[in-house]
């Protein structure tokens, strides 16, 4: 019984570093696009990680943490994708180093289209 | 066709009240039963959410098959972005790509962009007909069809066996 637990304790433990590497990248990323990259999902596997370690140790509960990680992978990804999206619609300033932006020409797009119905 | 929807998602519902028990005794079975079947006639009548799921054998290994690639696309890309985030040059290369899909089903289009935003390094912007907008953490490739290549190919291929 006992190497189980310590299995738990090691998952849980990598599940925390992950954790960890993503706060670190909150603060070194430069705008909010990459800060959500790592913020809200680096940090997926350590979340994951940690409650599968505890569903290890605490194999009673096993049902329950199943059922945490299927609905943290559904509503994880919805959470991040409309932050994002609200942030380059009301035009949160990117950063330096971005390469490209596709997205705005298309929003751009849009709005004209907007505008030429409303006239 | 509406029935298919409905049994799926009382399956799907008697499933979590049996997980959430942990348990498998009468009383748990019955009243898990009769709840799911309720609950499912009342919100899921006309739904059709599930019609566009193929069951026939080949579809369902393809769906073994698409979460051992999601989760190795998952463990692959979260050491990746904690590389970049470790080390002292921070070697980001940001953008927003233009991507398409070959899947017309609404739920595999939604299994897709979801699985894009959860591994780490991509991340759906926005979702419009076939265009997917993609804020990646460092843009490899000049047009969209090595974009397409590069992030949606690998889910692609198995979720358009699952919906067609």
């Amino acid at each position: 019984m006992e190497i189980i637990k310590i299995i738990g304790a090691l998952i849980t433990l990598l599940g925390s570093v992950f954790l960890l590497l993503g706060s670190i990248g909150l603060i070194r990323m430069p705008d909010v696009f990459t800060r959500i990259q790592t913020g809200t999902k680096a940090s997926t596997l350590g979340t994951l990680l940690s409650l599968l370690g505890i569903g290890i140790i605490y194999f009673d509960i096993a049902g329950k943490i199943f059922l945490l990680i299927v609905f943290i992978l559904i509503t994880n990804p919805v959470s991040s994708h409309m932050l994002a999206r609200a942030a380059h619609y009301i035009g949160v300033k990117k950063a330096d180093v971005t390469v490209v932006d596709e997205l705005e020409d298309f929003e751009n797009e849009k709005l004209n289209n907007k505008t030429k119905i409303s006239e | 066709m509406k029935i298919k929807s409905l049994i799926i998602s009382i399956i799907t519902l008697f499933v979590i009240w049996v997980l959430l028990n942990m348990k498998l005794s009468t009383e748990v079975l019955i009243s898990g039963a009769v709840v799911s079947v309720l609950v499912g006639l009342i919100f899921c009548y006309t739904c059709g959410i599930f019609d566009d799921l193929k069951l026939n054998p080949k579809a369902i290994g393809y769906w073994f098959l698409y979460i051992f690639v999601f989760i190795g696309e998952l463990v692959k890309s979260n050491f990746d972005v904690a590389r970049r985030v470790v080390s002292p040059k921070l070697p980001i290369n940001p953008g927003f790509v233009e991507v398409k899909t070959k899947l017309k089903s609404k739920l595999g289009r939604m299994i897709l962009t979801n699985s894009i935003t959860l591994t780490p390094g991509t991340l759906t912007v926005e979702l419009k007909d076939d265009t997917i907008f993609i804020h990646w953490i460092d843009v490899k490739g000049e047009n969209m069809e090595e974009h397409t290549n590069a992030i949606v190919s690998k889910f692609e291929k198995y979720l358009e066996v699952i919906y067609g």
